[in-house]
This record gives C-alpha cells, structure tokens and sequence, in this order.
C-alpha cells in the first residue's frame, strides 16, 4: 500500500498529462465532423508519434539534467538519409533503415562524447553540432526529393488489422524494446542519478560518463526512428531548419509539460510521449474549432507558455523562500 | 626586467580565452589574407565592423543574461519584433516613432521574460523559447490583420548604413555606445556586482539582501532592448522589417558570449570577450561567404569551429565529489 503510494507520488507528472490528453482527445472527437473513425485516429496518431519520438529522444539528455538541442536537426538529417537508402531491393530496404538508425546513434554518440570526454555545456554543445548535423542534411538534400519504399511507407502509416494506426505500434514497440529495458538497466538508473546529483552519484560508484554517454547515443537513436517514420509519412526528405528548429522546439516543451524536470533526475519518456500527445492535440483542436488561421501561431504560443508555467504553482506552495534557488 | 614584469601584468589582466580568441582573429584575418589581399585593408574591416555591429548589440544583452547564470532563447523573434514593430510605428505615427517604439516593444517581452523566470521560477530555457513563439505569433498576426508599413525610416537607414565620422559606420558607434553602457554597468554599479554574485550563488546573494528578483527582471529587460535595437538596425540596414529576420542570430550570439569566455552557467566573463567573440564569429562567417562555400558546408565548419575553440579552453571540471 505504502509503496503504491509512493509509486504514484512519483509518476503524478505523468498522469496529470494522461488524464489532460484524455480530456482534450475527448474534446477534440466529439467536435470533429467525422467522430472517432480509423482515418481520424490514424492521422492524429502518425503526426502525434513523429514529435513523440522527438521528444522520447529529448527526454534521455535532459534526465541527466543537460539539454539537446540538437534532435530537431538529427530527426532531420536521419530524414534526409532514409530519402536516399530506404528503397530499392528488400535487403537494400534493411540496410538502408539500419544505415539510417546508426547515423542518428552515431550522431547521438558524438553529442555525448563531446558532453562527456570534452567537458562542454550540453547546451552549447548542440547548438554547436545541430549546425553541423543540418550542414550534413543539406549536403545530402539541396532541394527537397528522395524516394522510400512505397509499400514499407504504407505498411507503417497505415494500421495493423485495420484498426490500430501502425504508428502506435511501433511508438508501443520503442517503448517496451528501448525504454523500459534501459529506464530499468544499472546504466538507465545511474542517468537519474548522475541527474538529480551528479557528485553523489560519482561517489556512489555510478558510472556516470557511461550512463552520459548511453543516454546521448540513446537520444540520437531515438530521433533517427523519427527521422524514418517522417520519410514514411512524406515519401521524401528535406533539409528544412524550420521544421528542425520547431520539432526541438516542441521536443522540450513535451518534456516538460509530460512532468519532467529540466534540472534533471525525474520524470521518464512516458511523460514526454503524453506531453507530445497534448500538444499535437492543441493544433488539431485550433482546427476543428476554426480558430481564424492568424490566429492560430499566437494561440499555440499562449498555450505552451501557460504549460510551461503551470510548474510554477510550486513557488506559492513554497514556505522557505531558499529552497526557490535549488 | 620592469619591461618584463610589466608585459606580464598586462598579459595577466587579459583572461587566457580572451587571448586566444584574439589570436585566433589574427590567424583568420591572415589566413584570409593568403586567400586574397583585400581582407587587410581598412574598407574590409570597417565592413567587418558594421555587420559585427548587429550581432555585438544582440550578445551585449545575452551576455548579460548569461552572466547570471540563465538563457534568452527568445532572441531571434525579439529582433524581429524590433525590426517589425519600428517600421510600423513610422506608418502609424510618423517617423520620430519608429526606433523608440521598437526599442520599447523589445523592452516589454523582456521584462515578461523576467518576470516568468524570477517570479514564478520557471526555467529560462524553457520560458523564453515560449516568449520566443508567443512573439512569433503577434508578429504573424500583426502582418496579417492589417498591411503595416514595412519600410525603414530614413534615421534607421542613416544608423544601420551610413558612414559619418572618420569613415567609421555609424552602427559601430552604436554598439560602442551601448558596450560601454554595459562595461560601466558591470565594473562600477552594485547592479554589476549583483549580476556576478546571482551567477555565482544565487542563494548567498538573496541571504546578503540583495533583491535578486528585480536584478533578474533587469537582465532580461535590458537583454529584449538590445535585440529589439540590433532588429531595428537590421531594419534599416535591409531598408525593411520581415518575419523571422532574426533567425540567424541565436547560435552566433551564444556562441560568440561563450567564445569570448563568458561561462555558461554564469559568474564569470569580461565583455572585452564578449567584444572579441563577436568580432571572431563575424569575421569566420565573412571568410566563409567570400570562399564562396556553400550553405551546408558553412554551416559544417561554423559548428565545428566553435566546438573546436571551446575544446582549447572552454572545458569544465571532471567531477569528483
């Protein structure tokens, strides 16, 4: 009982976001012209996944309390390489999906390495190697175009037995093969630590440029899944800083509103899925309620403002004003 | 012996990373001057100087902000903001409007900025990336509603463009003006000190008595003027005001405070830095667009360069305890 209470204490950010995406899905059906059909679902579900992932890989970093500001232009880049590898012969499709994971693994990896074995400011840091992850992307891609499996492409964006969107699935599937495992592994464990305090968690004999190193290679994995399932659902790629600059953009404001801290050592990628659900909500909700289009980037920027605020109930909570600095 | 102790003072008053960065400007600028001979001549520099100009008013402020420890992601639509909104104020009421208006619509996001992160404590990051977008949005919805004017004053143009004393651009006076403005207000005001103190431990400084919320609000305020200022040169530098013209100015302004030596968790840096990171960061960008590299390549090496330059002395302590 005692434990279920705590359980609960700590995921408290997480369904908070639940039970809010729950209300505004809810909302969004019962105002929608066609209700809850399949198609409905299904595209709500494949523009949903595409940031949940983003923000998946936005989640990893930011546990170990740094920042990466650099997945939008990885979820590009891994885009811009899918539009020229995933076609062809079967096997070429296989090599063409694993060449395009590795890149935005590799480019993860770099990432961390220059966070840990350089000694640098996360923030910077990406900033820094989002320019160069966007110079690649435009290397590869001038001008929009590329091609991808059209069958492949089909199979992901449409649903499994005609009812589940395939998107879900594999959104499911990054969960319970990458997520869990790790969240649960010594080296997942010792992100939350080397998160919440990084001296203790030294002297505690926690690998923590180990546990830095997996979560910024994870995190690069994860927004080259994206990168895939964009070129899926675009049949092309683009080297596009907008969209690159948007998806980091929103990729942080998930994180946050799915209860993660930005200081670090709570909060998990659940969160930040639901945190993506929500927001991808918000726009489809300006939509079916016909918020005059000038309207609408005014209103999205209101509404992310007012998430990002709501943490800031705490600071009324508070009595002693010193606990404010921590 | 005196020629040589006096050589080290000087050499110690000057901050290793600001000596770097200084000696990396002279590498590039004979770098360049191998590629062609013009990048010595006074023209070129002065040019250098004007274009450095926009981005040194825009990290004046970022600068301060990250002395205190924080961030102002929300820099690229608050230089629009600037750009937009002078233009506008011309039309609406005359051209004696345009860069007080501008300036004051950069100042009120500055100030909400400040008060997100010192009152209700949210993270900058987080705060002003949501400024950023809520600005975004009344700057799409202030072209929409209505047709504005859009074209620059002729003051702005004189500032951003023209050359009046000794051949000097008149946008480097400005970034003087406003550079001292900010080394007086660091060196020889309790506001200076308190910047320092916040960065360095903001709980001791609110147990000294400071009031530390107000110092925050400061900051921010002064940094959403400077960016709406450099937007409203950049106004009259292209003759107009247009969405999303400060969009290239995020990553070369951090990046220039951080080259300079400023640390990024606050408490420590020297504006001369900041003066030297911006000088560098112009200068690579110039030097690049003269080779004639394409966009992707610029941005390749512009990325790798910054990375490699804080790698020689921009890198933190191991942990150990």
């Amino acid at each position: 009982m005692k434990d279920l209470k705590l359980r609960l204490g700590q995921s408290q950010g997480v369904l908070l976001a639940i039970l809010v995406f729950v209300l505004m899905f809810t909302l969004y059906i019962a105002n929608h012209p066609a209700g809850l059909t399949v198609p409905v679902a299904t595209t709500a579900a494949n523009k949903a996944v595409l940031l949940a992932l983003v923000a998946m890989a936005q989640t990893l970093p930011v546990l170990t309390g740094g920042l990466d500001l650099s997945v939008g232009m990885i979820f590009i880049m891994t885009n811009c390489v899918a539009s020229s590898l995933v076609s062809g012969d079967p096997w070429q499709v296989a090599v063409g999906i694993v060449i395009v994971l590795l890149t935005g693994a590799l480019a993860g990896f770099v990432n961390g390495a220059i966070v840990v074995y350089g000694r640098l400011q996360p923030i910077i840091t990406t900033l820094a190697t989002g320019a160069v992850y966007y110079g690649i992307a435009l290397l590869l891609r001038p001008v929009p175009g590329g091609e991808v499996d059209e069958d492949l492409a089909d199979i992901m964006t449409y649903t499994v037995f005609e009812v589940v969107p395939t998107s879900l699935v594999l959104l499911l599937a990054v969960v319970v093969i990458i997520w869990l495992p790790f969240r649960n592994s010594v080296i997942g464990r010792g992100c939350y630590a080397v998160g919440s305090a990084e001296g203790a968690a030294y002297m505690s004999g926690v690998s923590i440029d180990r546990s830095k190193l997996a979560a910024y290679t994870l995190s690069g994995l994860l927004a080259g899944v994206a990168g895939l399932m964009l070129t899926f659902i675009t049949f092309s790629g683009e080297a596009s800083a907008p969209i690159g600059g948007t998806y980091t953009l929103n990729s942080i404001a998930a994180v946050v509103i799915g209860g993660t801290s930005l200081y670090g050592g709570t909060g998990g990628a659940i969160g930040s899925i639901f945190g993506a659900f929500i927001l991808r909500t918000i726009d489809d909700l300006l939509f079916v309620f016909d918020l005059p289009p000038l309207w609408q980037p005014l209103f999205q920027g209101v509404v992310l403002l007012v998430a990002v605020s709501l943490g800031a109930a705490r600071v009324f909570r508070i009595r002693n004003r010193l606990e404010l600095f921590k | 012996m005196s020629v040589q102790t006096s050589m080290q003072a000087v050499l110690k008053s000057v901050d290793k990373p600001v000596a770097i960065a200084f000696v990396f400007i002279l590498v590039m600028l004979l770098a360049g001057s191998l590629y062609s001979s013009s990048f010595l001549s006074a023209n070129y520099l002065l040019q250098q100087l004007q274009v450095a100009a926009f981005l040194g008013i825009i990290a004046s402020g970022v600068m301060l902000v990250i002395l205190l420890g924080h961030i102002d992601l929300s820099i690229p639509w608050l230089v629009t903001v600037g750009g937009m909104m002078s233009t506008a104020a011309a039309g609406w009421w005359g051209p004696e409007w345009a860069i007080p208006f501008g300036v004051f619509c950069g100042l009120v996001f500055g100030l909400i900025n400040g008060l997100g992160v010192a009152i209700l404590r949210v993270p900058s990051m987080i705060f002003t990336l949501g400024i950023n977008a809520v600005a975004q949005g009344v700057m799409v919805l202030h072209t929409g509603g209505f047709a504005p004017q859009d074209h620059a004053t002729k003051l702005m143009h004189w500032l951003a463009v023209d050359r009046s004393l000794l051949g000097i651009p008149n946008a480097v006076f400005i970034w003087a003006i406003i550079g001292i403005a900010v080394v007086v207000l660091l060196k020889r005001t309790p506001l200076g000190r308190y910047i320092y103190a916040i960065g360095n431990q903001e709980a001791a400084t609110f147990l000294s008595g400071v009031n530390t919320k107000a110092v925050l609000i400061a900051c921010f305020a002064i940094s959403g003027m400077c960016s709406a200022m450099a937007g409203v040169l950049l106004a009259g530098y292209s003759n107009k005001g247009y969405q999303a013209m400060g969009d290239p100015y995020l990553l070369p302004a951090i990046a220039a405070v951080v080259l300079g030596g400023t640390h990024i968790l606050g408490g420590r840096g020297s504006y001369l830095g900041t003066v030297a990171g911006v000088i560098l960061i112009s200068l690579l960008q110039s030097i690049l667009s003269v080779m004639q590299m394409p966009e992707a390549g610029r941005q390749i090496i512009y990325g790798c360069v910054i990375i490699a330059m804080l790698l020689v002395y921009g890198r933190g302590q191991k942990v150990q305890s």
